[in-house]
């Protein structure tokens, strides 16, 4: 497998972007619930923290801060322009697949219907040690949903 | 490629091996034969894990085809001739680092031998423990001193020590150069000192750190002394004694041996003194139901089955070092460690960690390249053939210290050549480019 397959032009291209990135700048959108989760990785000490608001069983709003590869955060940003808009069970559903294909060491191929963009990961599942790297802002993303549901379900 | 040697320097005292001699010496390493995706492997990631000579793969396939059996027990022949074989590599260690053969205590890894001692600290301070044991005792009031350079094997262990026994754990401070500010550790190194423990050589910086001189300071305030050796043995010729160090830690897969095996040193009447770590057969000599009372060192340190195909496998990667010579592999070794930081100063974007070019440093270097993360400048280098490490090197606090979450650090061994530095150097150039930095 070539490194172009690995880095693919538009993960290249989302590590510069970093859509999504600033949680201070953006506060969380007026009758939202939020999450937010830091994770990180003690292999390279690339961490992220990723914030998700939930209103009316929507992704309203994904913010994020992070350093690291240009993986992690090519990730992180591709999850951003993802999420916003999504409703909470076609989100969990897309962090799934992404998960599968990810640990599926090449085994897997990436439905680009419902990755969009992340299918551009697919070839980082036959690199053991960058899994989590491209994993990292989407566990967070998801333990922060979680905690957003649970507040908003909250008396 | 002239450089200043540190004052400790044995760096100049033999000639550097020769192009051809590492030609040669590349023969008896097969893995250095296996192309890497199409390209010929050019290993800079011996400072982690080296490989091992023919010799020390047969040395280990030969005991098990031929003299397996268990040590210091059975009467049998086999049990003998393993015994004999295992004994005689503790003697081949021992030559090799300058100690008795009974200084010489087999453990799994570096990280084991100093948690060995921690532990064995921490039995002595415990109450109830006596005798001999009172010198090792640590309590409030009394301080541990550590490095700002250290492997968190070096680190990790004196923090649970301090905060098990209410010690104080302290550091010496690195400055911008990578070099340990001894201003500064004449003064943190006081009659409360009780243990200072450091490295060799720095793994991530490539320093050679002044063991004499801090061994004089430790000695002035009656401090027990640790070296992690995990850096220096494998590359440049070792004699505890000459350093006067109390007590070494080295491992046996940084220096062409196997995985599974390390080495303690510890001053003779030190390790009698100390109370064991781990406890069980082989290493007692009377038990009854209540209490047992234990062998002198090494086989105090040294219970249940132990590491004997990687003890006898370990002999034979000492036995080829000493043969090739220490004073030449770091004679060349300091080549290599002068072309790599002459090289990589050299490219725009790169900022060298540690001693500065035409500064002794070890063969490795460790570098930032801006804009680009460790993990991806180790992956383009991969996709090449070249193999290095990248991250914090399990030295995270140093790594802060100097600004960064992780570095990408190439690092040689005897079988490096010059132009395994420039293919490595003419890559790194197109690094940034590639990735848009």
């Amino acid at each position: 497998m070539s490194l172009e397959q690995l880095y693919q032009q538009i993960i290249l291209e989302h590590a510069k972007l970093r859509t999504g990135s600033g949680l201070a700048e953006t506060p969380v959108p007026a009758g939202a619930s939020a999450g937010q989760s830091h994770q990180l990785n003690p292999v390279c000490g690339d961490e992220v923290t990723v914030r998700v608001a939930v209103s009316d069983g929507k992704v309203a709003q994904l913010r994020w801060d992070g350093q690291g590869c240009s993986i992690s955060m090519a990730s992180a940003s591709v999850l951003a322009e993802l999420a916003e808009g999504m409703d909470v069970a076609g989100f969990t559903a897309v962090i799934d697949s992404f998960r599968d294909v990810l640990r599926s060491r090449g085994k897997l191929a990436a439905d680009p219907e419902i990755l969009g963009d992340a299918a551009a990961f697919e070839g980082v599942s036959k690199y053991a040690a960058r899994v989590k790297c491209a994993m990292i802002s989407w566990v967070a993303a998801e333990d922060a949903l979680a905690q957003a549901r649970t507040s908003s379900t909250a008396p | 490629m002239a450089f200043v040697p540190t004052s400790e320097s044995r760096a100049l005292l033999s000639p550097a091996l020769t192009d051809d001699e590492v030609l040669r010496i590349r023969n008896d390493f097969p893995i250095l034969a296996r192309p890497m995706g199409g390209h010929p492997l050019i290993y800079l990631d011996s400072g982690a894990t080296s490989q091992n000579p023919i010799s020390v793969i047969e040395a280990e396939q030969e005991f098990y085809e031929q003299r397996n059996a268990a040590v210091h027990r059975g009467a049998h022949l086999l049990a003998v001739e393993a015994t004999e074989s295992f004994e005689d590599a503790r003697e081949t260690l021992a030559a090799f680092v300058g100690a008795d053969a009974d200084e010489i205590i087999w453990t799994s890894n570096a990280t084991e031998g100093l948690n060995l001692l921690s532990y064995a600290f921490l039995n002595s301070s415990l109450p109830g423990a006596a005798g001999p044991a009172a010198r090792f005792a640590l309590g409030a009031g009394d301080e541990i001193v550590v490095t700002e350079m250290e492997h968190h094997a070096n680190l990790i262990p004196w923090q649970q020590l301090a905060e098990r026994t209410g010690a104080t754990l302290r550091f010496v401070p690195v400055d911008d150069a990578g070099a340990l500010d001894l201003d500064a550790a004449a003064g943190i190194i006081s009659p409360a000192t009780r243990v200072l423990a450091f490295s060799h050589a720095s793994n991530v910086l490539g320093t050679i750190n002044p063991v004499k001189t801090l061994v004089a300071m430790a000695r002035r305030v009656g401090a027990l002394t640790v070296l992690d050796a995990c850096q220096s043995a494998p590359h440049l010729p070792l004699d505890v004694k000459d350093l006067d160090v109390d007590f070494a830690v080295l491992s046996g897969h940084k220096m062409l041996g196997p995985t599974g095996i390390g080495v303690l040193y510890g001053r003779s009447e030190l390790l009698n003194a100390l109370p064991p770590f781990l406890t069980g057969g082989s290493m007692i000599t009377t038990v009854t139901m209540e209490r047992a009372a234990f062998l002198p060192a090494p086989q105090r340190f040294e219970a249940g089955t132990q590491k004997v195909s990687q003890a006898i496998a370990l002999a034979a990667a000492a036995n080829y070092l000493t043969e090739t010579g220490m004073g030449r592999v770091h004679a060349w070794e300091s080549l290599l460690g002068q072309r790599l930081v002459e090289g990589l100063s050299s490219i725009p974007g790169i900022r060298v960690l540690g001693p500065a070019p035409g500064e002794e440093r070890i063969g490795l270097a460790s570098f930032d390249v801006a804009g680009v993360h460790a993990h991806d400048v180790g992956q383009f280098l991969d996709s090449k053939g070249i193999a290095v490490r990248v991250g914090h090197h399990c030295a995270q606090p140093l790594h802060r210290r100097l600004g960064l979450t992780a570095s990408t650090r190439a690092s040689t061994y005897l079988y490096n050549t010059t132009s395994d530095v420039d293919t490595f150097l003419a890559a790194v150039a197109g690094v940034r480019a590639y990735f848009g930095a």
